[in-house]
Order: structure tokens, then C-alpha cells, then sequence
């Protein structure tokens, strides 16, 4: 029997990793499902509200915004936890054994990883259609479709990195919560940032991606605007985060366990 | 060309010396065994071989590449199962092989491997449900995926019970048979004497004694040793030793020996009893060339 061909292989990474996720209870929980509890919790507080600077419901600025987060999690936190786990357990070094290119391994957990953030922006925003009545516009939907993918790919190198740098699965833990969590308050992915927000805090948010990732999903989704609303800057910054974070990844990246703890 | 080429080996962990200058050459189709004790050096060694770890200094070929390389060719035809290597919970038996064995350029078929290792019950089970030494021989399952022409097996059976180990050791059998080259370390001498056409013992990052299980450590010139209760205060026309209750015989000729003893014996009208031939065994040896590092 002859071995797979390069597209085969990445076929079969990505399989691995989709299952890798779906098997594991509490990543699939806490990328599906909790954010769709925050969409529900935030609907049942805030109800018909309007956002008055955005001039939208609740739910049409929290949807996209709770679907970013999804995103975040499904890979930024996910390939980060992850893979540091899987190289504690000695499983990294058993595949660095083998003589799959290291590439086709990283490029299956961002193939992954930004296909699970598809299939839990899919459902975030279906379930703000249908019970929240969220409105999707077609002619934003390509911008939308870009931004997105962008935004998974460049948080799924940022969790390489974080794998990369992370002594341990712990550790990585610690790193991807700590960062995540308060970046996604000042991002405006829990409440919308106003012209009351501190000067340091938006400063703070214009510096990492999250903020560039939910203004320009976000965008797409608002209706009093004009255009494709393709946000280019907000694309190529993204990337630029993306393929930094992938370099020094892939330059750190160790395949040995690490003592610690 | 040999398997395996080393000469010279050293490494060092900053300042301490944990394998002192090592030469092996293992052939192809041979069993060879590297037993020693915990911290001997074994793993260091046998992964500087697969590539995971690099030498200090000395010359290291396997199958004529330097592994320190990583050459995608090399990992093609060597085979490795790690001495803490795992594999994922989530996965099949059947999925983790298949995966594993993905980017092998040769790849045996994932039902006759788990057939090799007798895991066919098992075949549709999360690899989370299986015992210890299941887990174990699905790990060599994946060490052999990729045809490959060297096997290198980091104390495959540690922590085993007698039944495990004896699965183990058919699924290693079984290898043979395939006229694999494979390197195994190992702590246990009857691991070391079952499986292996040649065994090293290391000790302190040093091999101390190489050969046949038969022969090592000089072990087919060791004296026999006859042994026999003590019968009262009689005296021996022959050179004994009293060792507590027994009365013991170094034997250079033991076919001789055995019978002059017995001879006499009968002439006193005396039953010998608890009367034993033995030679040290593996272990005598082992501890003995391992217990003064
Ligand atoms: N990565 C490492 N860093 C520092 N010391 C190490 C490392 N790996 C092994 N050692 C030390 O080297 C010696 C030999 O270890 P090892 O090769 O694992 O022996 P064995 O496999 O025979 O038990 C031990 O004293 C061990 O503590
Ligand atoms: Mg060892």
C-alpha cells in the first residue's frame, strides 16, 4: 500500500483534529455551547433594548460578537490547551517520530480549528435569526464570510504561539484564559465600548487583534451603512498578527515534553 | 552495512556525563537487547539513535543516515515506540493507527497489525478504555505501521503484569518472525534472555559486558557450582566450602566433579541430600556487573 499524497494528508490532519475536538466534552461545551448561553442570558437581561450609538437590538450587536468570541475559543484556546497537553502526554513527540512534515500537522489544527469557529459562528448566528431576529444583509455577507476566516486563522497561529511558549497544558491554560477573557471585555465582545470607555482601555484594545476582528464582523451586521463594508485595514492587521505569530511558533516550537509542575 | 553504527557516543546533560562513550554495531535481522539498570543511560541512547536527542560527540549511523538529520526518509524506515509515549484517548484503536501510519510511504494493513499485537477485540474501542498493556501494544502496533526495517522499543513491557508481559512478548515474537532488526532496553534479565539474539549491559552510561544471553559476561566459563545438604561430620576428599547448612563445590569439570561426589557418597552410605547443579544464571551476572557502578 502506498502512503497518502500532501492533500491526503491534510485531509486526514484535519479529520484528526475535528475529532480530537468533538470527542473532548468540555472544549466542545465551552466553544459551542456556553457562548450560546451568554446570547440567551443577554437576551433574557437586556430583552428589546437598543444600543443607541449603534442603533441596533441587543441581540444584533451581541450575536456577531458572541460568534467572535466562539471563534477565539475554537482557536485560540483550543489549539493553544490542546497541543501543550498533547506534547505533556509525550504525544507530539511520538508524531515528531514519524514522518509527517511538521507542517501538515500545524496546518491540520489551523484547518481544524478555524472550520469548528465556522460551524459555531453558523449556529450562533442562526440562532439570533431565528429566535432573536437578527438581520443578516446579503450584500455584507462576502465581507462577513472574509473577516471571519481571517479572524479564526489568526487567532489559530496565536494559539501556536501560546502552545509554543507554554512550559505545560497548565500553563497554557493560564496563558489562553488570562489573556482571552480580559481582552475580550475591552474588545466590546460582552458590552459595547463607549465614548465613556478610558482612553488607556481602547488604546489597549486597538493593540491586539480581538478588537480589529469583532469591529470589522461586526460591521458587516449593522444596518444604517452603505458598501461591502470590507475593512481592509482591520484584514491586514489580522494577518499581519496571523503570520508573525505563526513565525515565531514555528521557530519556539519544541515537540518534547518539558519538565514543570 | 549494519543496522546500527556507534562509536565513540557521549552525552551530556550540562555538567553531568550520562552516557560515557558507548560503541555498538547491531546487524540487520538481529534482536538486540540494551539492559540496565534505571538511569544506565538506555533511553538516552536509543534516542540519540532515532534522532529525538543529539550526541555530545562520538559517530551515530542508522541504516547509513545520520539521525540527527530527521530526514523524512530515515523516519520513513525506522519504527519507535517511546518509553513514555501515548497516544490519544479520544481516538479508535483502529483510528490511531491509521493516523499514525498516514505518512508512511509503506504501510501495513491496520487489521493485520491489530492482529499482530492481538488486539482485535479491541479494534473499534477508544484507545481510553484500554488497559495498560493493551495501550502498550497498540503503541507498537503504530511503532510498525510503516514497514519499517529497524524497530527500536524503549522498555516495552515496564510496568507490566506476568499475563501483559507474555502478550508483549508474543506481539515482539511475532516481529522476529517478520525478520526485523530491533533494538530493545530493557531492566529485565528474562526480558533480555527471551527475546534477544544479543544482549549489552550498560551501567553508569558504560557498556560493561556484550554477547550472546548464553555467553555474556563470561558467563560460559563460569565455574559450575554443586551443592548438597551437609552430611554430619564426615570429611571430603575433594576442596568444598561450607556455606551455612550447605556444602558447596566449585566444579571446573562438573561431569567429573559430579561424579566423584556421588561416588563417594554411595561408598559412605550417604544420601546426598538437596543436591544441585547449577550455573550463575543471566542475573547472577547482571547483578554482579552492574552492582560495584
Ligand atoms: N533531559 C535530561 N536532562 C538531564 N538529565 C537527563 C535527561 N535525560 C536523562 N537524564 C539523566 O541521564 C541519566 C540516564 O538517563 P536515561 O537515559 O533515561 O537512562 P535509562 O533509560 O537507562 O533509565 C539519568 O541519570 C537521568 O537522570
Ligand atoms: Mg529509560
Amino acid at each position: 500500500m502506498n502512503g497518502l499524497s500532501q492533500s491526503g494528508l491534510l485531509v486526514q490532519q484535519i479529520g484528526y483534529q475535528n475529532k480530537m475536538f468533538y470527542r473532548t466534552p468540555i472544549s466542545a461545551f465551552f466553544t459551542l455551547v456556553f457562548p450560546l448561553m451568554l446570547l440567551v442570558l443577554f437576551g433574557a437581561l437586556f430583552g428589546s433594548e437598543r444600543i443607541n450609538e449603534l442603533g441596533v437590538t441587543v441581540a444584533q450587536y451581541f450575536a456577531p460578537a458572541l460568534a467572535v468570541f466562539s471563534a477565539a475559543s475554537a482557536t485560540y484556546t483550543n489549539i493553544s490547551v490542546g497541543t501543550a497537553f498533547q506534547r505533556d502526554m509525550g504525544i507530539l513527540k511520538r508524531i515528531k517520530g514519524s514522518p509527517l512534515p511538521p507542517w501538515l500537522f500545524f496546518a491540520g489544527k489551523v484547518g481544524s480549528a478555524t472550520i469548528v469557529a465556522a460551524v459555531a459562528m453558523l449556529i450562533m448566528m442562526s440562532v439570533g435569526v431565528l429566535a432573536y431576529g437578527v438581520t443578516i444583509f446579503p450584500r455584507t455577507l462576502p465581507a462577513a464570510i472574509l473577516t471571519f476566516l481571517v479572524g479564526a486563522a489568526c487567532f489559530a497561529c496565536m494559539g501556536l504561539l501560546v502552545a509554543a511558549v507554554s512550559p505545560t497544558g497548565n500553563a497554557a491554560t493560564a496563558i489562553a484564559n488570562a489573556t482571552l477573557l480580559p481582552l475580550a471585555f475591552l474588545s466590546g465582545l460582552f458590552f459595547p465600548t463607549t465614548s465613556e470607555t478610558p482612553q488607556w482601555l481602547v488604546t489597549v484594545g486597538d493593540i491586539f487583534p480581538l478588537k480589529h476582528f469583532n469591529d470589522a464582523f461586526q460591521a458587516t451586521f449593522l444596518p444604517n451603512t452603505t458598501g461591502a463594508q470590507f475593512d481592509w485595514f482591520a484584514l491586514g492587521y489580522m494577518a499581519l498578527w496571523g503570520v508573525v505569530s505563526l513565525l515565531l511558533a514555528l521557530r519556539l516550537f519544541t515537540w518534547e515534553p518539558r519538565s514543570g509542575d | 552495512m549494519s543496522a546500527i553504527e556507534v562509536a565513540g557516543l557521549v552525552k551530556r546533560y550540562g555538567d553531568f556525563e550520562a552516557v560515557r562513550g558507548v560503541d555498538l554495531t547491531i546487524e540487520e535481522g538481529e534482536v538486540f537487547a540494551l539492559l540496565g539498570p534505571n538511569g544506565a543511560g538506555k533511553t538516552t541512547t536509543v534516542e540519540i539513535m532515532e534522532g529525538h536527542r543529539h550526541a555530545t560527540a562520538g559517530t551515530v549511523s542508522v541504516l547509513g543516515h545520520d539521525p540527527a538529520k530527521a530526514e523524512r526518509s530515515f523516519k520513513d524506515r525506522i519504527g519507535i515506540v517511546l518509553q513514555e509515549g501515548s497516544v490519544e484517548d479520544e481516538l479508535t484503536v483502529r483510528e490511531a493507527i491509521n493516523i499514525h501510519g498516514g505518512a508512511y510511504s509503506r504501510r501495513r494493513n491496520t487489521d493485520e497489525l491489530v492482529e499482530i499485537v492481538g488486539l482485535e477485540t479491541k479494534a473499534n474501542a477508544r484507545v481510553g478504555t484500554l488497559s495498560g498493556g493493551q495501550k502498550r501494544r497498540l503503541e507498537l502496533a503504530m511503532g510498525i505501521v510503516g514497514e519499517p526495517d529497524l524497530i527500536f522499543l524503549d522498555e516495552p513491557t515496564t510496568g507490566f503484569d506476568p499475563s501483559a508481559r507474555r502478550e508483549a512478548w508474543s506481539a515482539i515474537d511475532n516481529l522476529r518472525a517478520l525478520g526485523k532488526t530491533i533494538l530493545l532496553t530493557t531492566h529485565y534479565m528474562d526480558e533480555a534472555q527471551n527475546l534477544s539474539d544479543r544482549v549489552a549491559v550498560m551501567a553508569d552510561g558504560r557498556i560493561v559486558a556484550a554477547g550472546t544471553p548464553e555467553s555474556i559476561g563470561g558467563r560460559e566459563h563460569a565455574t559450575t557450582r554443586i551443592s548438597f545438604r551437609r552430611p554430619g561430620d564426615v570429611s571430603m576428599p575433594f576442596a568444598a566450602r561450607v556455606e551455612g547448612d550447605m556444602v558447596v563445590v566449585e566444579a571446573a569439570a562438573p561431569t567429573v566433579d559430579v561424579h566423584r561426589i556421588t561416588s563417594w557418597a554411595l561408598e559412605q552410605g550417604l544420601e546426598l541430600e538437596e543436591l544441585s547443579v547449577s550455573r550463575p544464571s543471566l542475573e547472577d551476572i547482571y547483578l554482579a556487573l552492574t552492582e560495584d557502578q
